[in-house]
């Protein structure tokens, strides 16, 4: 168990980050199966330390684009815990006023960009924000999370060679937690080992522990300065896993139930916090005190969307087109 | 001026790049090569390589990158060399561009244009000769606008840049070497327009079927309302013709089933029934790929004789 190397004061704001993304999701599981939440949920659990390492390392100038598993990116980036909830609910007071819902989530004042539901179609987006970006000089970095099924798509193929090709200012997060839905990637890919697809386009690679915050924080910190830099895309793999089904649909029968345990025991949560404890930067006390303001703001979260309004069917209509 | 519908398309977008340094545009050959029909010839020279991009063979990146980079403040025009390659696109156009405003509870707008060229008559057989204007026009959240004259042809592309959701424009490389008269004014893209009046009976059509209607329309006494905005369409101008022609025939290049002529026929159904004496008569593509062969091609598609014929069988 090796010393996490930051202030304490960091590390517990890492450690609460996480906390906050699995409170919150376990919490939006118990509310599907109220039915307060409907349609797909795409929960996270399992897989916090990769949010929660990147988006510290993320300027607030900079675009994030998500995929549809998104709850604890949005969450990370600003955008209120209440908000997120009230639009899981479908209410006005949700983060896309009720018409995204969990899969869509948007804040456009934080440059939070979705929330994409179509696996591989952020990359196409964050590679023309970058583009943006570029044109105008500014030092924005754009940064795309998306899972490890979006490199069969020919969109991830195509994002990438015109990144590498136009030295775009983008970073490509691969959330590889090893299954696209239920199909295994040695299932999907003659070439499971990711950052070989990245460097065949000539573009810099990374691959990291994504159970481990540490090993996530840094991963991001090195690519996003090296994005900043004027250096060209770069392309990280965060090798994670979802403790999860992929969403309340599925019954979860791909998975040998010895894998997830396995899995489980290098939980992000868990094992970090053992770390800090070892080193003294944790008590248990502490941790169920972190713990307890989490699941206040959670509760709160829940109230402002259970009090949330619909909107009106007659504003049924709007928001189609700007004029 | 005297201008060819090729040069309009180039002063137009001319226009566009001079005006606003936002605006640049990215596709396939739009650069070095000069524009797969020529129409950005000399751009690259005169706007440098920033402004003027040429792009690999990927038209779903690409066209994606435009509606990021629409997101991120800039105007794209993405140049689609034709329809039949704009569905690779497809799902960053529907799936982002026409959504993203809506999904986002209306938080972002995408002011993205997209060139494309639509419709058949050089022998190029099935794969880039079709019409899918109505397949777009299908698509809430998108503008559709067809050039189908030299005004348009010049104007269309500065007016969908000032919309600030994606508007596609889509030119005809069957008019590309028609002459006609350029007028300094602006267009808008908001209403359809009666090409020439008449008496007897409505043709409304858009695209390259425009010439067409027009010849008929002299043998017919026919009033021909070009639609030019394919989405929304402005159901205004077209009863308002129909109400005084009380015959109408759509013409459509593309297949028959599912297309806009069904739409255009089922809102004179919906709101102008009454003012008609005769059934809404269609004159679209024969239901087959667009075949090689001149004397194939001709037949399959929409012909001045055609049209002539469809309305006198409604008794124009």
């Amino acid at each position: 168990m090796s010393a996490v190397p930051y202030p304490r004061e960091k590390s517990i704001a890492l450690l609460t980050d996480m906390l906050r993304i699995r409170r919150l999701e376990e919490k939006a599981a118990e509310l599907y199966g109220a039915g307060k939440i409907r349609g797909f949920l795409h929960l996270y659990i399992g897989e916090e330390a990769v949010a929660a390492g990147c988006m510290p390392a993320i300027a607030a100038g900079d675009n994030v684009v998500a995929t549809y598993r998104e709850h604890g990116h949005a969450l990370l980036r600003g955008v209120p815990m209440g908000a997120i909830m009230a639009e899981m609910y479908g209410k006005r007071e949700g983060c896309s006023r009720g018409r995204g819902g969990s899969m869509h989530l948007f804040d456009a004042a934080r440059r939070f960009y979705g929330g994409n539901a179509i696996v591989a179609g952020g990359l196409p987006l964050a590679t023309g924000l970058a583009l943006a970006s570029l044109l105008k000089k500014e030092s924005r970095v754009t940064v795309c999370f998306f899972g490890e099924g979006a490199v069969a798509e020919g969109a991830f193929h195509e994002s990438m060679n015109l990144a590498q090709l136009w030295k775009l200012p983008v970073a490509f997060f691969c959330e590889n937690n090893l299954y696209a839905m239920g199909t295994a990637l040695a299932r999907s890919e003659s070439q499971t080992d990711l950052c070989i697809k990245a460097a065949a386009f000539g573009m810099a690679t990374l691959k990291v522990d994504g159970m481990d915050v540490v090993a996530t924080h840094d991963a991001a910190t090195k690519a996003c300065a090296h994005v900043r830099s004027g250096a060209g895309p770069m392309f990280v793999e965060f090798q994670t896993y979802r403790f999860r089904a992929h969403s309340m649909f599925d019954p979860d029968l791909y998975r040998d139930k010895k894998e997830i345990e396995e899995w489980k025991k290098r939980g992000p949560i868990h094992t970090f916090s053992a770390r800090l404890k070892a080193q003294d930067h944790l008590s248990e006390a502490q941790f169920l005190d972190i713990d307890a303001r989490v699941m206040r703001e959670v509760d709160e979260a829940a109230a402002l969307a259970e009090a949330g309004t619909w909107e009106p069917v007659e504003d049924l209509t709007r928001d189609v087109y700007t004029t | 001026m005297t201008v060819t519908y090729r040069e309009a398309l180039r002063l137009g977008l001319r226009e566009a790049l001079a005006a606003d340094e936002r605006v640049f545009l990215m596709g396939e050959d739009v650069g070095k090569y000069g524009g797969t029909y020529a129409v950005s010839k000399g751009m690259l020279e005169e706007f440098g390589p920033e402004r003027v991009r040429d792009t690999p063979l990927s038209e779903l990146a690409f066209v994606g990158a435009g509606v990021g980079a629409a997101l991120g403040g800039m105007r794209p025009i993405v140049e689609v060399m034709t329809v039949n390659f704009s569905l690779l696109a497809l799902d960053q156009i529907v799936n982002n561009a026409a959504l993203l405003r809506h999904m986002s509870g209306g938080q972002v707008s995408v002011p993205l244009v997209i060139r494309t060229s639509s419709g058949a008559g050089r022998q190029l057989a099935a794969q880039h000769s079709h019409s899918f204007e109505s397949w777009y026009a299908a698509i809430p959240g998108i503008k559709v606008v067809a050039a189908a004259t030299i005004d348009d042809a010049h104007g269309m592309l500065g007016a969908a840049l000032a919309e600030p959701d994606p508007v596609i424009v889509f030119e005809y490389p069957a008019l590309f070497e028609t002459k006609g008269e350029l007028s300094a004014g602006k267009v808008d893209i908001a209403k359809a327009r009666v090409r020439r009046p008449g008496r007897k009976v409505t043709l409304i059509t858009y695209g390259a079927s425009l010439p067409k209607a027009l010849k008929a329309a002299e043998e017919l006494d026919g009033e021909v309302v070009d639609l030019r905005v394919l989405r929304p369409l402005d159901t205004q101008t077209i009863l308002e013709s129909v109400r005084k022609t009380r015959r109408a025939v759509v013409i459509d290049e593309s297949w028959r089933s599912v297309s806009l002529a069904a739409e255009v026929a089922a809102r004179i159904m919906e709101q102008g029934f009454y003012d008609l004496d005769a059934p809404v008569a269609r004159v679209c593509s024969e239901e087959v790929p667009m075949p090689y062969a001149r004397h194939l091609e001709e037949a399959a598609l929409p012909q001045p004789e055609k049209i002539v014929a469809a309305a006198r069988a409604i008794g124009a």
